[in-house]
């Protein structure tokens, strides 16, 4: 009866945001001059038509606005996916699994100010990658502004792409870990880093092809989360299973207060996207709170009803599933939008992870790729039906007359599946032969802290 | 004398501690085991998948006696370590060891003067 209840309570919600969200497409709220003037200045990631300039000036606000966000992505990485994935992992490999996160946060922080940010924001050549112009921040003063957002300075606008590369890397570790080598993980770092995200990066937010297409993706469904989701897959499979393909965590505190790190991190990831202290932002943010207390809650009663019980690490997964679908459509979607995506991402993912995974056979430790990519496939699809003009004046998708956007985000997200499986593959082969991916047996049966640390993470 | 080792179930540790303590027995050590047994493991669920835990937890007592307290001793662990009226499999077990010797590090005492 209870059951019953339940999920006739979700059905009528679920129906009762549909028939909102609709009634709202009937009669679209005409943007303000206002609200669209700040809309094509707050979405450098989405507008591929230059904005037009106004006097450019330094904005003390939306500078200050940033310095915290790019701060609170940081936190989503080190400690937030560390705890995360770490809590999740055994005992004897929670280590070598924080490590992971971290020297990926580290090499990235380095190669981004060297030669990525220049790939993937430099000058566009050819709508496939930037030139290397500003290798080393070459010629960017103290007081150059970015031209993706010139009321913010250019350096910051650095910083906060490169957590968002750095973030992206690390995801992928989930699938991978508790059999790959160290130094293997390293390579994957600086190869991945270098010929997977920059162009994808570029394509989408630097004035490359997709961009010039029209896609729309607000803080990265496709460059960060399909793009780690892929490469988790790939890598998955060429490294094969692990020799115990259990997941029993060995923290499960860590993991909630990890969740809890990339929840509050993903404030300064969506809203920060805005690249100003706007509503656009604030729309972002009330997105992004809603879609993920959603999913949560999504997740939390499909299990109840497939499993018999509601799990801690299941309401902490299904918030990160509604974390990385809402990413494409934070400054898009209404909250009637927001609602819809983290009830269907909650559901889908759980599935996923619980039936589809084990049909398929693919060891993806922790759930890489079943939350992240197929999340951030939802998210970015989702984005094509829901975007509302009245948000983002970027934006129009299919329930607010535009069904061409449906098409241009399966293009964008074909292209960038395509590309990632077949470049995520031959990195790895390359790292097979200079390297080796696996640890031996022995090493791995003995756990990846003291095989591959000599430490242990709890004495 | 003799050294009893009682595996028993967490849930029960209290009321033996009491029951041990109403026969005016207040020595005893207490470990954390995990074990197998007939009671076998059982399931926990992450992110869908069932996995068995073959390993129960149990509590672990020890104590030393003089001949004389072995009989009330052994006693007051069963009784109390007992769930429902009849006990149940997992309910554990109680071992009684001779012990050769015993000493007081404090005095040096030896045996029975020891315990």
């Amino acid at each position: 009866m209870i059951k019953k209840a339940f999920v006739a309570m979700v059905i009528g919600f679920v129906l009762a945001t549909v028939m909102h969200s609709l009634g709202q497409s009937a009669t679209p709220v005409p943007a303000t001059a206002d609200s669209a003037k700040a809309a094509i200045i707050a979405a450098p990631a989405a507008a591929p038509a230059p904005a037009p300039a106004p006097a450019a000036s330094l904005n003390s606000g939306d500078t200050a606005w940033m310095i915290v966000a790019t701060a609170l992505v940081m936190l989503m990485t080190l400690p937030g996916l560390a705890l995360f994935y770490g809590g999740i992992a055994k005992r004897k490999d929670t280590l070598n699994v924080i490590a992971m996160s971290f020297v990926t946060f580290a090499i990235v922080s380095v190669l981004w100010v060297v030669y990525g940010y220049s790939l993937a924001f430099g000058t566009d050549v050819h709508g496939i990658i930037g030139n290397v112009q500003k290798f080393m921040m070459n010629g960017i003063k103290v007081d150059t502004l970015s031209s993706y957002q010139n009321t913010i300075p250019e350096l910051i606008f650095v910083v906060f792409q490169l957590t968002f590369a750095a973030i992206t890397v690390a995801l992928a570790s989930g699938a991978y870990i508790e059999r790959m080598k160290f130094s293997a993980w390293i390579l994957f770092s600086v190869l991945w880093m270098t010929l997977v995200y920059c162009p994808v990066a570029h394509w989408v937010w630097g004035n490359g092809f997709l961009a010039k297409l029209g896609a729309l993706d607000f803080a990265g469904g496709t460059v960060v989360h399909i793009n780690a989701g892929i490469a988790a897959l790939i890598g998955a499979l060429v490294m094969g299973k692990r020799r115990e393909t259990s997941l029993v965590p060995n923290n499960l505190v860590a993991t909630v207060t990890g969740a809890g790190l990339l929840w509050f991190g993903w404030f300064g990831f969506n809203a920060g996207s805005a690249l100003t202290a706007s509503g656009l932002a604030c729309a972002a943010f009330i997105n992004t709170n809603t879609a993920t207390a959603v999913a949560a809650l999504s997740w939390m009663f499909t299990e109840w009803f497939f499993n018999k019980k509601p799990t801690v690490l299941g309401l902490a997964s299904g918030a990160v599933a509604g974390l990385v679908a809402i990413t494409p459509a934070a400054g898009f979607v209404n909250v009637g939008g927001a609602i819809i995506i983290g009830v269907i991402v909650g559901f889908v993912c759980y599935l996923m992870v619980a039936f589809v995974k084990a049909k398929l056979g693919y060891d993806d430790t922790l759930d890489a790729f079943g939350i992240h990519g197929i999340g951030g496939i939802i998210g970015a699809l989702l984005t094509g039906f829901l975007a509302d003009p009245a948000i983002n004046a970027a934006g129009k998708g299919l329930f607010y007359g535009n069904p061409a956007q449906v098409k241009i985000q399966l293009i964008a997200i074909g292209t960038t599946i395509g590309y990632d499986a077949v470049v995520t593959f031959i990195i790895f082969m390359v790292i097979k032969a200079v390297v080796g991916l696996r640890v031996s047996p022995d090493e791995e049966l003995v756990g990846m802290d003291r095989s591959a640390h000599g430490e242990r993470a709890l004495a | 004398m003799k050294y009893i080792v009682a595996v028993i179930q967490p849930t029960r540790l209290e009321a033996v501690k009491e029951a041990l303590s109403r026969i005016e027995s207040f020595r005893l050590t207490v470990t954390d085991v995990e074990g197998i047994g007939r009671q076998k493991g059982h399931t926990e669920v992450y992110r869908g998948h069932e996995y068995k835990i073959n390993f129960i937890s149990k509590v672990k007592l020890e104590i030393a006696v003089d001949d004389k307290y072995v009989e009330p001793v052994v006693d007051a662990i069963a009784s109390a370590a007992r769930t429902g009226k009849e006990g149940q499999i997992g309910d554990g077990k109680i071992f009684i060891l001779p012990l050769e010797d015993a000493m007081r590090i404090r005095t040096r005492e030896r045996g029975a003067e020891a315990l």
